[in-house]
């Protein structure tokens, strides 16, 4: 008895040692990935900010020296003579349209989805969720067609001078719906029913039920999406180059305008470099400040192709 | 004035306005109907716009590519048969192009999946779980082509005997090997960039799975720890089966991003050195070859083998809505 109380507090014990050790492993492995996961944005970060003759000689590694310069050169160089300045608001007034157009009709429809009864609602909504995953690809030469017809591609006339980016609000949101429709309606379809009737037995219309009770409950719904629609219009780049056309360089956003300059800079990495930070540095802070809601938008929507 | 003014100012306060006087337009129009009227007509008043924009830009294209690609390249579209697909699997560009697809498919499934399994079960096991997270997920905040640029510096290569300024030749350099040409050599090329593809996807997989994972009982785990499971054995028998369903959604996603593949294949070399990918040999027969006809083939390509994956997509959603 005693003998094996011993025996197995010892076990327990050697257990408890090797389990520290293993602690340990864990801790360092983990410290790994990330390092492994940081040190390309490192290496960015840190030529973005060297001059032009360190970097082309010399690995970004080096700056931990003493000597090592630093200069903000490279983003004044990619503001006046690359054009990023303008690509910024560019991306600005793509992104904003094209963020809300899409969520707004997406909240009218999963309303109805959610909310109103009417033949083939089921079957429609099995559309949309089958649409959540057809790539642009399959849609880009009718619809390319339809545009310049109308003229609204970047090199059009017309309509396409005082709204250069209608196009690509349009796209976004025709692209962004099946995912929005879907998330909003999973979302508004599990709000508590009894609200609703109430305030139908109250009195109140359709709209009222819709701006004063489904909307302002579906806020964190709206959030996530919102952050996360506005993330994928911000980083599109496929979009942005088939209908505004990689080659109407003023008109492009900032994607768009630092794939041009991957080609243009070629070995210049401390232009190409703060260019891609320029790029960055908004998704960075919407990422930071609203993460919760990203994380939320991208784990709902798990089958957005 | 600047007309980008103008732009921003319809933007952000015209666009909002027409959406909204849009609902309630219909409200008030709805008001001149009989009521038992009202209620047949107001649902499909409210999803109107999003029906005609859904078939305009993914429903009616979709269609149209697919008898796009019968058609020649000609503004007149005379119909060709199937000389496009002919063409497709006759040609050795695209025929690399779908081989990468392939190889994109498989490999970088198999490493966002099995990253996000590892990443999650390991984070789950320390106190700092959200700082690791948000710095693994990180690089999915940034736009795919921010990412090109930076793992384009990561394999930088120069001649041997010169300075080595890419990361990884750095480290070559240091610890006294040759420096490596990353991305001029087929096969391999392709596979550094799925890697780039897993840097940016594996934080994704591993949050969808650390919450599943956070939805697993665990008296269940302890009760077979105090069997005598080891920490494999555990996650073998248990850990692994109860994730299965999330592992399916998480791969089914990845097998749609990797078919779709276009910005990191696009900004790290446009292609060249055989990286081409479906997505993007689409592109260039459309727009620098000029083959409409050519570029409908290759998207309807890449649609047929996404349908698979759209009826799993459906009938997954059924299921779940049986049980609501």
């Amino acid at each position: 008895m005693t003998a094996q109380a011993t025996a197995s507090s010892v076990t327990v014990r050697a257990g408890r040692r090797f389990g520290s050790l293993r602690r340990i492993g864990l801790h360092l492995s983990i410290v790994l990935i990330l390092v492994i996961w940081l040190l390309p944005t490192m290496g960015m970060l840190v030529n973005s900010f060297r001059p032009a003759a360190d970097v082309s000689r010399t690995g970004w590694w080096t700056v931990f020296s003493p000597l090592a310069s630093f200069t903000l050169d490279n983003y004044v160089h990619v503001f006046n003579q690359s054009g990023l300045g303008n690509a910024f608001l560019n991306s600005l007034f793509i992104t904003i349209p094209a963020t809300i157009i899409p969520v707004t009709i997406a909240a009218f429809a999963a309303y109805a989805f959610a909310w109103m009864k009417f033949p083939g609602r089921n079957l429609l909504f099995v559309a949309v969720v089958g649409l959540l995953v057809v790539p642009l690809q399959a849609t880009i030469v009718p619809i390319l067609n339809v545009f310049r017809t109308v003229g609204i591609t970047g090199s059009g006339s017309g309509i396409a001078q005082t709204f250069p980016f209608l196009s690509v609000w349009l796209a976004h949101t025709g692209y962004g719906l099946p995912f929005a429709i879907y998330l909003l309606r999973n979302y508004m379809g599990g709000l508590p029913r009894e609200v609703f009737e109430s305030a139908s037995i109250d009195g109140a219309g359709a709209a009222t039920a819709f701006f004063r009770l489904a909307l302002p409950m579906s806020v964190p719904a709206l959030a996530a999406l919102t952050i996360f629609q506005f993330l994928f219009v911000w980083n599109d780049l496929f979009v942005a180059i088939v209908y505004i056309g990689a080659v109407n360089g003023p008109k492009l956003p900032l994607t768009a305008t630092l794939a041009n300059l991957t080609n243009s800079l070629g070995g210049d990495w401390q232009y190409l470099m703060a260019a891609a930070f320029i790029s960055m540095a908004l998704p960075l802070v919407v990422f930071f400040a609203f993460q919760r809601y990203f994380v939320r938008g991208i784990t709902g929507g798990a089958v957005k192709g | 004035m600047d007309p980008r003014i103008v732009t921003a100012g319809v933007a952000v306060i015209g666009v909002p306005a027409v959406l909204i006087g849009y609902i309630l337009g219909v409200e008030w129009l709805l008001r001149l109907a009989p009521e038992r009227r009202q209620a047949r007509i107001r649902p499909w008043l409210w999803i109107l716009p999003a029906i005609l924009l859904l078939g305009f830009f993914l429903v009616y294209p979709t269609i149209a590519t697919a008898v796009r690609s019968l058609q020649d390249k000609t503004a007149a579209a005379n119909f060709i048969g199937l000389a496009n697909y002919q063409y497709f699997f006759s040609s050795d560009a695209t025929l690399v192009a779908l081989r990468n697809s392939f190889i994109w498919l498989v490999l970088l499934t198999a490493f966002v999946v099995g990253g996000g399994i590892l990443t999650a079960v390991l984070f789950d096991r320390v106190r700092y779980e959200p700082v690791a997270k948000s710095l693994l997920f990180l690089p999915l905040a940034i736009s795919f082509v921010g990412a090109g640029v930076i793992w384009k510096f990561m394999f930088d290569y120069q001649l041997a005997g010169h300075p080595q300024i890419g990361t990884l030749n750095g480290i070559l350099q240091g610890i006294g090997q040759p420096p490596a040409a990353f991305l001029l050599n087929p096969p391999g090329n392709t596979v550094w960039l799925i890697l780039v593809g897993a840097w940016i996807w594996t934080g994704f997989a591993m949050v969808i799975l650390s919450a599943a994972l956070k939805g697993i009982s665990p008296e269940l785990l302890e009760a077979a720890r105090v069997d005598g499971a080891n920490e494999l054995q555990v996650f073998r028998a248990i850990t692994l089966p109860l994730l299965m369903p999330t592992i399916a959604v998480v791969a089914t996603t990845m097998i749609i991003t990797a078919l779709k593949a276009f910005d990191v294949v696009y900004v790290m070399g446009n292609g060249a050195f055989d990286t081409d990918v479906l997505a993007l040999d689409m592109y260039h027969q459309l727009f620098d070859f000029g083959q409409p006809g050519r570029a409908a083939a290759v998207a309807t390509v890449l649609v047929v083998l996404i349908i698979p994956v759209m009826i799993l997509n459906v009938r997954r959603f059924q299921a779940q809505e049986a049980i609501r």
